[in-house]
């Protein structure tokens, strides 16, 4: 199992190898060592999809003249 | 008027009044824009012309008359459906002449599109011609992010469509929102928009802005002409060409535009536009939730499962003792037949032994073969060859005591023999010697001075110095005289030193080896 680090993974990445590890540690035919690693990957996983979840912050800003540039806009 | 043709007959010099062309130019135009004031015409649009100025010059035309027509600058701006070949418009202004180019013309002051079925038929070629290109193909679209980190909205900064998209984002997942503002609609709105999406997909990845992973091109709802911007083929190309991936949120839900045809996915309304581009968080954090209880309990069942099965074998296992019992028993039943065996083994062996008597002539007859084999081999030969001379020559040369001991008698009486000789050699040297020994001992004391003292002479000597000079002698010393038989006086010198007669009486010249006894023979 080579897998891509974890930290590169974008969200999406990261949930469906989680869904997919979790299916396999469900179906239970792993080698116990197997499913070690799959349990530790499955919590790096989780660890990295809540950390995207969490980093959402809004930030609203406005393109000025050609794109050259941008400022803070609310549109309140 | 039938007066003035009367008189004025062709070739007659006649009386009327000449008037220049500006004065007739003038007439035929206060003519015209007191008759056509105000007129209202259906017409296809011809030829438009759009020159810098910002005035719009275009035809409009029948199947049969052409009519000249100028949109004043100010006009041109606020109207809410720009001219475009082969539009049916409605429009309405007054006729005016360019007495620059004897033209007459019309000045529009509005201008519509001849009924919603006439646009829709123009909207509907247009959208042909542009699928045809392959702009709308579904090979085109691309997948929009699960996720998007930054989101590009090209609308009005101002309305309501803003504020709903960041409203809808914010409740469902809150996100990095770049607005780039533009006109909505007028003259202006295809442009700008066109230029919102390009800028967007310019802004470098690792710039200063940072550049959208989905774009959003959103108006609120409206007549087809306020929405007419985003029906223009410039818009529908950067739509197209975008490589950000782009929702359309143009106008309400029955609204189609043509830039809906050409981007990624369309949104039915700018508030549903949000709700494709992001999902909500809430529902990610629970079904992350879920998945990982799901992944804590899978993988307690599996080690329940284990623990289980390790249980279960550890029953099935017989105990230590079941286990070697029955080899023991074997190995006592083993141990107790070990010494009869044994002994019975040799027994046989023994027996064996005697039935086998030991026969040379049977091994003599083994070795026949081999050595008849050995012999048709060449080195064999050879070897077997250089082996009979070997032992030839060892018998000849046989070690034979007899002749050792006899060589040795021989040796022996020849030892015998010589020592004899040298005995007898010896024996007969001897006498000779010791005869020619007495001879040279008398030849000898015949020279002697002794013989000399047996005349009358005798030997002075002063220690051990023979004295031969008296000249030599002083008084006082003590001489020894030595005369005939060794025998030997003392004398001591008198007086003066030289006495020579006295000392030549006393001691006469001793004899020398040399001459002096030579002299005295």
């Amino acid at each position: 199992m080579s897998e891509p680090k974890v930290e590169d993974l974008s969200f999406e990445q990261a949930m469906a190898e989680l869904e997919q590890v979790v299916a396999k540690l469900e179906r239970g035919d792993v080698a116990l060592e197997q499913s070690i690693t799959l349990y530790e990957r499955g919590a790096a996983l989780k660890k990295h999809c809540e950390k995207h979840l969490t980093a959402a912050e809004e930030k609203i800003a406005q393109i000025t003249g050609d794109g050259e540039g941008t400022k803070p806009a609310s549109f309140e | 008027m039938s007066d003035l043709f009367d008189d004025d007959e062709p070739g007659a010099g006649g009386n009327a009044p000449t008037v220049t062309i500006s004065e007739l130019s003038g007439a035929v135009k206060r003519a015209i824009e007191g008759g056509f004031g105000h007129v209202r015409v259906r017409a296809e649009v011809g030829r438009v012309s759009r020159p810098r100025s910002g005035h719009v010059y275009l035809d409009l035309k029948d199947d049969r008359a052409v009519l000249a027509s100028i949109i004043w600058k100010g006009v041109a701006s606020k109207l809410r459906t720009q001219p475009e070949e082969g539009m049916e418009v409605i429009v309405t202004g007054k006729l005016t002449t360019f007495a620059g180019q004897s033209r007459y013309q019309m000045v529009i002051e509005s201008l519509a599109p001849a009924g919603v079925g006439a646009l829709m038929a123009m909207l509907e070629k247009r959208r042909n011609a542009l699928a045809a290109e392959g702009l709308f193909d579904a090979e085109r679209k691309r997948a929009l992010p699960f996720l998007p980190k930054v989101i590009g909205v090209v609308t009005s900064p101002s309305g309501a469509v803003i504020r709903d998209i960041l409203h809808r984002l914010r409740d469902r997942f809150p996100r990095e929102v770049l607005v780039w503002p533009v006109a909505v609609q007028g003259e202006r709105c295809a442009a700008e928009v066109a230029a919102a999406i390009r800028g967007f997909n310019n802004l470098a990845p690792d710039g200063p802005i940072p550049r959208p992973d989905l774009l959003i091109v959103a108006r609120g709802g409206g007549s087809l002409e306020d929405l007419w911007g985003f029906n223009e083929e410039i818009v529908v190309r950067a739509a197209a060409d975008s490589q950000i991936p782009l929702i359309s949120a143009v106008g309400h839900e029955t609204d189609t535009t043509l830039i809906d045809f050409a981007s990624d996915r369309r949104a039915p309304t700018p508030t549903a536009a949000a709700e494709i581009a992001v999902p909500v968080r809430a529902e990610l954090r629970a079904a992350l939730a879920a998945l990982d209880e799901r992944r804590i309990a899978g993988m307690a069942r599996i080690l329940r499962d284990r623990g289980d099965r390790v249980r279960a074998a550890a029953r099935a296992l017989p105990r230590a003792q079941t286990l070697v019992s029955d080899p023991r028993q074997r190995l006592d039943r083993a141990g107790d037949r070990l010494p009869t065996a044994l002994g019975r083994m040799a027994d046989r062996k023994r027996l064996a032994l005697t039935q086998v008597a030991f026969d040379p002539a049977r091994l003599v007859a083994h070795l026949a073969e081999p050595r008849a084999k050995l012999r048709n081999m060449s080195l064999g030969r050879a070897i077997l060859k250089g082996l009979s001379d070997r032992q030839d020559r060892v018998k000849r040369a046989q070690l034979r005591p007899a002749g050792l001991i006899r060589m040795a008698e021989e040796r022996r009486s020849l030892t015998t023999q010589q020592a004899q000789r040298l005995h007898r050699a010896g024996a007969r040297i001897l006498p000779d010697r010791a005869r020619a020994l007495t001879s040279l001992g008398r030849t000898l004391e015949t020279l002697s001075y002794h013989e000399v003292l047996n005349r009358g002479f005798a030997v002075v000597h002063r220690g051990d110095e023979l004295i031969k000079n008296p000249n030599a002698l002083s008084a006082g010393d003590t001489l020894s005289i030595t005369f005939a038989d060794h025998k030997t006086t003392t004398a001591r010198v008198e007086g003066q030193a030289a006495s020579k007669p006295r000392a030549a009486t006393k001691a006469p010249r001793p004899s020398s080896k040399d001459s002096g006894q030579g002299s005295l023979f």
